[in-house]
């Protein structure tokens, strides 16, 4: 296991304070030998998670109005912050509930990219890779599914629940690893009810097999490889299968559902539980609406009015069906924002140094990584890339992110993630 | 009336007006999908299409490939308009055809879709894809559409390829003024205040040289043919492109990337990856107008060979140079791109004499099925080396072009009653959107995905159109066939452009057997259910 002071990005709460104290600034170990040993020993025995729920803030959320907030500072803007279960680390103005779950979350807070656009941001933020226009890189999620195995899951996978403009995609994996689309978990799940059952759908299955048949003649191999018949399997296997009732929330307590939030956010995030529990690799829950050229704060404080408790709901209810530890739960959006304020009172688009939070999936809570200039002007000191993120996430689903899938056009091979772990989070 | 009512009622009318013109794209002239097609004259058209065939027969023979049989006119037929409308044959035209000689079918089919307006649409909006991509972006949807309907325009006129390429490249002014100036424009970053010459380098490299130079955007890859001084050189060509109020132009400037090694800012000259002969001088026209003309000289063949090279795609669903865009340093030509690519370049870059002769080729005629008693352990060399027709994904709108006209029984167009093209705009794009859109790399080679069948199955496209209404192709079968045969006969022919198989005739009328009424009704809106949800239907073969 690597030192956790190796890792040059590792800035635990107080670590400033303590180097002026102390003034030991290299060799320094946070564990003794003994706990090192134990470290580990648990690192080696713990089973790695088993899947994701990406809750997606898409716009680009500002990092002072979420989670690195400056108080005091003048790029703070008057916006405030508050403290939090771990001293000396604060989250934005309201997120009352999440301060109390800090234990359990770690902050990147030096996140930096070349992407300011909204499309080729998403496309980092979920893929780890810029877009290239010679290779369509598969999402996260995807490589996940095709990662891990199936089990007996007989639903999608991959779903991304209220997607917004760019779903998660399956890319060089194929069309078959793209995220499913799925609404507000209070209405119908789209095309998933037979347009005929009963004796006329089978009717409908024996007239298709009719003509399958003569298709098929002369066509043996080529008619397998287009997996029509195997994705009607498959899909009809999904319309019937009971695990589709994981995205009925209406099946948990009303009590549960209030704490979430009475709203579509809300309702997703508790389905994305639901979801991972009979075996789906990866959800993508989005909250729309971050991108605040215009009125950044009160933007800011109306999204989180629906973040902050349907994203410490989920993080407690994992917790309490010890679930924590199997899934990973990361929360973002495709860039930050400016440091200054414009004229409308809004920040524009800032990958220059922003955050992202994780929690779950035995990655380590509390910890802070990486810090953005107080001042807003010099660019972080200790950057990361969200590949690094990535090969966090991966090594954390018990996958090695060095692993190439071989690009089907160019044959060029492409590693899972081209980040390195922030060892930091997997101590 | 304050100035806010006048600003609502200009949005309201401008809404319209973007809708009307959404609904009937702004004609050239209309009168030319009136005029009825003619057999063309061959000017040399049959010798080009004998050395080609003669090309594919000498390859099959030395990969010792016995090649399918011909396929029968009707499924012909239906390739044609899913390549070249985005749909396929109406009952309406397959009725029609049926009067002309047997031997003219085909022939006139390809004559009328060619000088149609729906083949200039939907060609132009494949084209589109590649010249300004798919992403949405700043490329707001109405530019988009001025573009496409400019690009329609110039096909519509056969206006030679080379000239629409010399426009994209060079056009100035505004875009709704010049349209092809979009080509420029997409690129505009309103952060920088700038277009991007990479980006442009890059979308001239793929459409119209057929090479991946944009690979080397960052750095030189060991072993591939381009480097970054390539791209670089290629990319200052637009270093001088400018937006501003009256449009694009060229303006004093320079491209100065930043190196990656040192941080600093490098000034690159333009400079062409190859053929540098071909370049004009500086000092005969600016620098854009420069590179267009070093594209589009007779000399260099990279433009006919990748024109050539997708177009064969769009009709045959795969390119005959994998990847589509990467002609240019393919080891070996195939003999038939050669052999396109220099009748393009000879009879003045004429886009539909190229769709003639891929189109009247044997390999765009054979069947995609093996034929009888052949290995099926060779089936994908035989559909690589084209010795059967190769069976590929359809896209999404093609599919639902597919589904509109099969609920439908006369063609569905331009001209078609309002309400019909309205359900076919709207629906469309939903549909396209939870079908799944393939992007850029349209090509790959794809296989179906749960979405798509769920749609299919359940979705409300196939449950309006396949549900025993009046207006339903399902309902006017059962209503108006003479007999069961019949009945089964026009929904094959309606759906997937084919009669059935004798076994499928007869499984279909025992079903349909002795039903009457709404029970016969709804028989039917099963059988056509069956066909929309088949392989056949979904894939093009």
């Amino acid at each position: 296991m690597e030192s956790l002071i190796k890792d040059p990005g590792l800035i635990l709460p107080g670590r400033r304070e303590f180097l002026k104290i102390s003034g030991c600034f290299a060799g320094l170990s946070w564990l003794t030998p003994v706990s090192h040993l134990l470290a580990s020993q648990a690192e080696q025995s713990k089973e790695p998670a088993r899947s994701i729920i990406l809750v997606w803030l898409s716009g680009g959320p500002s990092q002072l109005e979420t989670f690195d907030p400056k108080p005091g500072a003048a790029i703070a803007a008057g916006s405030k912050s508050r403290a939090t279960a771990i001293k000396r680390v604060q989250l934005a103005e309201g997120f009352e509930q999440l301060s109390d779950l800090m234990g359990e979350v770690s902050l990147v807070r030096s996140l930096v990219s070349k992407e300011g656009d909204h499309e080729r941001g998403t496309y980092l933020m979920k893929t780890g890779y810029r877009p290239d226009p010679t290779v369509e890189h598969p999402s996260i999620g995807a490589i996940c599914c095709h990662e891990l195995p199936r089990g007996d899951t007989s639903i999608p996978r991959h779903i991304s629940i209220l997607p917004a403009q760019w779903p998660a995609r399956g890319g060089l994996l194929g069309g078959e690893f793209d995220a499913f689309q799925a609404p507000d978990p209070l209405g119908t799940l789209p095309d998933v009810v037979s347009s005929a059952g009963g004796v006329r759908g089978d009717l409908r299955m024996a007239n298709l097999e009719a003509v399958e048949k003569a298709f098929a003649k002369g066509r043996g191999r080529r008619f397998q490889a287009t997996r029509h018949q195997e994705t009607m399997r498959e899909a009809r296997a999904m319309m019937t299968s009971e695990q589709l009732k994981a995205f009925d929330v209406t099946q948990e307590p009303q009590s549960l559902r209030d704490e979430y939030g009475n709203n579509a956010f809300g309702r997703a995030c508790l389905a994305a539980r639901r979801l991972t529990e009979v075996g789906v690799r990866c959800v993508e829950v989005t909250l729309d609406g971050w991108d605040s050229h215009v009125n950044n704060h009160e933007i800011h404080r109306k999204r989180l009015k629906e973040l902050d408790p349907a994203l410490s709901a989920l993080i407690r209810d994992l917790r309490r069906r010890k679930l924590l530890d199997k899934t990973v739960v990361l929360c973002g959006g495709e860039f930050g924002r400016t440091p200054k304020v414009n004229l409308a009172g809004g920040r524009d688009h800032w990958p220059l140094g922003y955050s992202m939070a994780i929690a779950g999936g035995g990655i380590a809570g509390g910890r802070v990584i990486g810090e953005t200039d107080p001042e807003g002007i010099k660019p972080p000191a200790k950057p990361f890339s969200i590949a690094d993120i990535h090969a966090t996430v991966l090594t954390s689903l018990g996958l090695d992110p060095k692993k190439e899938n071989i690009a089907p056009a160019t044959g060029r091979p492409l590693k899972l993630s081209e980040g390195k772990p922030i060892h930091a989070l997997l101590g | 009336m304050g100035t806010r009512d006048l600003l609502f009622i200009g949005l309201i009318l401008g809404g319209a007006a973007g809708l009307g013109a959404s609904l009937y794209p702004p004609r050239l002239d209309a009168r030319r999908e009136e005029r009825k097609p003619q057999l063309k004259r061959d000017d040399g058209l049959s010798k080009t299409v004998a050395g080609l065939d003669r090309s594919f027969r000498e390859r099959w023979k030395a990969e010792g490939l016995e090649p399918a049989t011909r396929a029968s006119d009707l499924t012909i037929l239906r390739r044609l308009a899913i390549a070249l409308t985005g749909s396929i044959p109406s009952l309406e035209e397959l009725r029609r055809l049926e009067k002309a000689a047997q031997d003219q079918h085909i022939d006139l089919y390809l004559e009328e879709l060619l000088g149609g307006r729906r083949f200039a649409d939907y060609l132009a909006e494949r084209l589109a894809r590649v010249y300004v991509g798919t992403e949405g972006g700043p490329f707001l949807h109405f530019r988009r559409r001025r573009f496409g309907s400019w690009l329609s325009d110039q096909l519509i006129a056969n206006r030679p390829y080379d000239q629409i390429v010399r426009d994209l490249i060079a056009a100035e002014g505004l875009w709704t003024d010049q349209p092809a100036t979009n080509f420029i424009t997409v690129t505009y970053d309103p952060e920088k205040k700038a277009v991007d010459p990479e980006r442009l380098a890059g979308r001239v490299a793929r459409a119209f040289i057929g090479a991946r130079i944009d690979c080397a955007q960052c750095h030189d890859h060991p072993f591939a043919r381009w480097k970054q001084a390539d791209f670089r050189g290629l990319a200052a060509f637009f270093g001088q492109a400018q937006m501003g109020i009256t449009g694009i132009h060229d303006a004093p400037g320079e491209f100065k990337p930043t190196d990656r090694k040192t941080g600093k800012d490098v000034t690159i000259a333009p400079r062409v990856p190859f053929l540098p002969e071909l370049l004009p001088g500086e000092g005969q026209g600016d620098r854009r107008e420069r590179l267009a003309r070093w594209v589009i000289d007779p000399k260099n063949p990279s433009l006919p060979r990748a024109t050539v090279n997708r177009v064969w795609a769009l009709l045959l669903g795969r390119p005959l140079v994998e990847p589509i865009d990467e002609v240019a340093t393919a080891d070996e030509q195939p003999e038939a791109l050669t052999i396109l690519a220099e009748d393009f370049a000879a009879n003045g870059y004429n886009l539909r004499r190229l769709i003639r002769a891929i189109t009247a080729s044997e390999v765009f005629r054979l069947d995609s099925t093996l034929p009888e008693g052949a290995q099926t352990d060779v089936e994908e060399d035989q559909e690589k080396a084209w010795a059967v027709f190769p069976i590929t994904r359809l896209r999404p709108e093609q599919v639902v072009g597919g589904i509109v006209q099969a609920g439908s029984l006369t063609t569905i167009d331009a001209g078609s009653p309002l309400i019909l093209r309205v359900i076919k705009y709207f629906g469309e794009a939903a549909f396209v959107s939870r079908y799944g859109d393939m992007g850029e790399d349209e090509f790959d080679h794809r296989a179906g995905t749960i979405p798509q069948r769920l749609l299919m199955m359940n979705g409300e496209v196939v449950r309006d159109r396949t549900k025993p209404d009046i207006f339903s192709a399902g309902k006017r079968i059962a209503l108006f066939a003479p007999n069961d045969r019949a009945a089964v006969e026009v929904a094959y022919l309606t759906v997937l452009t084919r009669k059935p198989s004798p076994e499928e005739a007869r499984f279909f009328m025992t079903r349909l057997a002795d039903s009457r009424g709404r029970d016969r009704s709804t028989r039917m809106s099963d059988l056509i259910w069956a066909l929309v949800n088949s392989t056949e239907f979904s894939w093009n073969h």
